[in-house]
């Protein structure tokens, strides 16, 4: 056994009541603050059910082809969507879309200045770097505990938590970005006095574009893993579908939901990939073909 | 006066590291330049350097890698900062200079092109070559008019569109030399612009220069580590070593009367009979005229052949009127010169 060196129960019981006291006096602060991310994903689903489905099918497979120029991608998504819609799973799979665009919507929001600052501040990376770590490692039912406790069980605990879990490869991947942009380049546009800001959006951020989108990728992907998890406290969609499933042992049911959840992630990666390829190819990168 | 120069630098030394000011008081004291890279760990890029560059010349400074060129060019637009020293520019104190100041005077007073082109990526050619006048602020119509006049003067028309990776080197470099001209200022500075391109693209690229600044008349700082590019292109050639200025004058003197053994070496490898004008080493004065006659901006190389027939060659004005002569011997001996030497 280790031994006891010193007492830590009250640093426990101090954390506890901490928390207890931070519901019960800054509850409502917190979900004020909280409510526009609320909104902002029930317009979206909203919006997203009031449309007819073979638009929004539509839809996407327009988007599929403007990225890649061909027709398979838009066919497996016309295929793919086809199948939820057909497995009675259509309403299920635009919430879990809702919950996955609200996500990626904020985390871009944040991510992206954060990520700016980083590439600029060495300072600010190293204070970042280990918060961005934490947030990747720390298991989600961690930080589920508290949020649910805050805001209670709902919607908003759902996105904040898939958002904490989706954002940092976004800002890292913003922060690599702007990193890597050529310094000759830069050297020039500073030689025809050009301002920071001129630079930042003149030259920075377009250079850096291929790597934020990869970024926006990574996020929209890691946002679908959290569906699962994210419907034990309250969201809907497909993850409860999966959940469902398993809590009645009806195999087929957490099947299908789970195949649906595949096929978002497929027509979201390959799409923001092939737009992300599409602008690589323009600026003329390594391995843009 | 400092408006007879368009480019002055006076004592500018450049130190690198975490404390330059101390080393600065060192070198200052007579320490050697390698005694304190070795104890300090600093960089001394630059030592004391001094260069006046006229209106209207083409100045070029040359050094091997590691002598300090490019740092010195970078000082004149104060992309880096002096660790000591005046630097003026068109009678203007470039040091004095606010941040705000210092755009705009990058903005309107003096271009750059760049070794590696240091072109937009994202940008298309006409987009690259109107990118100073956007930042200098210039509307969307007058600046992507003035670029496609630039455009089609480097030879780049139908490639308005084209991406800069889809061009080749050469190419790109006319896109860079475009986006400095478009800029319409009277100040060029070129940091081994030619470097990167193939030889017979280079020599191309000089000798399409040379034609440009017969109408264009702009002052030009340019940077080399080619010596015969130096002595192409040149109307002032300075040699850099270590930082430190060794020999500055015109191409023919340095070839003539190298300074020391490094500048030398150089010398050596250079074909004196294109190196050399006539016009340096001619018979001065009224004589009769010659059956045969050279411009005067010709070098030996012109002349050799004509002595297969003649024994007095004329050097004439653009006028026409001869203002000197040459014979054979004459051209041999300049040629020879330094032969014996090496």
């Amino acid at each position: 056994m280790f031994p006891e060196f010193v007492n830590t129960r009250p640093l426990r019981v101090w954390m506890d009541e901490g928390l207890n006291w931070v519901v019960r006096n800054w509850g409502d602060g917190f979900e004020a603050a909280a409510y526009p991310s609320l909104v902002m994903l029930n317009k979206i689903e909203d919006l997203l059910l009031a449309v007819p489905w073979w638009l929004i099918i539509l839809a996407l497979a327009a988007l599929a082809y403007g990225a890649t120029r061909r027709f398979t991608l838009p066919a497996v998504v016309i295929i793919g969507l086809v199948f939820m819609g057909m497995m009675e799973l259509w309403e299920d799979s635009v919430k879990t879309m809702a919950l996955m665009i609200s996500a990626t919507v904020t985390a871009i929001i944040f991510s992206i200045p954060l990520g700016i600052v980083m590439a600029r501040s060495t300072l600010v990376r190293k204070i970042v770097t280990p918060i961005l770590d934490l947030m990747q490692t720390l298991p989600s039912f961690v930080y589920l505990i508290p949020t649910v406790m805050i805001f209670g069980p709902g919607k908003i605990p759902a996105l904040l938590a898939t958002i904490i879990y989706a954002a940092p490869p976004l800002v890292r991947l913003t922060d690599l970005g702007i990193r890597q942009v050529a310094e000759n380049v830069l050297e020039a546009a500073q030689a025809f006095g050009a301002s920071p800001s001129q630079r930042l959006f003149g030259v920075q951020i377009p250079l850096a574009l291929p790597t934020i989108l990869a970024g926006v990728n990574q996020t929209t992907m890691m946002a679908l893993a959290m569906v699962v998890i994210a419907s034990m406290i309250g969201a809907g969609g497909l993850g409860y579908q999966v959940l469902q499933g398993i809590g009645r042992l009806e195999v087929s049911r957490g099947v299908f939901a789970g195949l649906g959840i595949v096929v978002l992630a497929i027509i979201f990666d390959r799409i923001t990939q092939a737009y992300g390829k599409q602008l690589q190819e323009q600026i003329g990168l390594a391995g843009g073909r | 006066m400092t408006h007879e120069y368009k480019i002055e630098m006076r004592g500018v030394t450049k130190i690198f590291g975490p404390q330059p000011d101390d080393v600065l008081a060192q070198l200052k004291q007579g320490r050697s330049k390698d005694e304190l890279q070795a104890e300090t760990g600093h960089v001394i890029g630059l030592n004391n350097v001094d260069l006046k560059v006229e209106p209207g010349q083409l100045h070029v400074v040359m050094g091997l890698s590691g002598s300090g060129k490019s740092t010195l060019i970078r000082h004149v637009n104060r992309l880096i900062d002096p660790t000591a020293g005046e630097i003026f520019v068109d009678g203007e104190n470039v040091l004095a200079m606010s941040l705000d100041e210092l755009r705009t005077f990058r903005r309107t007073k003096i271009a750059m092109v760049f070794q590696k082109f240091g072109l937009m990526p994202h940008r298309s050619v006409i987009d690259n070559v109107a990118y100073g006048l956007e930042i200098r602020g210039v509307d969307k119509k007058s600046r992507l008019k003035t670029a496609e006049e630039w455009i089609a003067t480097v030879g780049l028309e139908g490639y308005e569109q084209s991406r800069p990776h889809q061009l080749s080197g050469g190419q790109q470099q006319r896109v860079g030399l475009a986006r400095a001209l478009a800029m319409d200022v009277d100040i060029l500075l070129m940091d081994e612009a030619f470097s990167a391109l193939d030889p017979l693209i280079r020599s191309g690229m000089q000798d399409e220069l040379l034609v440009l600044q017969k109408t264009l008349n702009k002052t030009i700082l340019f940077i080399t580590h080619d010596f015969d590019e130096a002595l192409k292109i040149g109307d002032q050639v300075t040699v850099l070593q270590d930082g430190a200025v060794i020999q500055s004058g015109r191409p023919e003197d340095i070839v003539l009367n190298p300074a020391n053994a490094h500048v030398e070496e150089f010398v050596a490898d250079v074909n004196r009979a294109r190196a050399i004008h006539v016009h340096t080493i001619m018979e001065k004065g009224e004589f009769e005229r010659c059956e045969a006659g050279v411009p005067i901006g010709a070098c030996c190389e012109d002349v050799l052949p004509l002595f297969a027939e003649h024994d007095w060659v004329g050097v004439n004005e653009e006028d026409g009127a001869q203002v000197g002569r040459l014979t054979a011997k004459q051209v041999i001996k300049a040629l020879a010169r330094h032969s014996s030497a090496v």
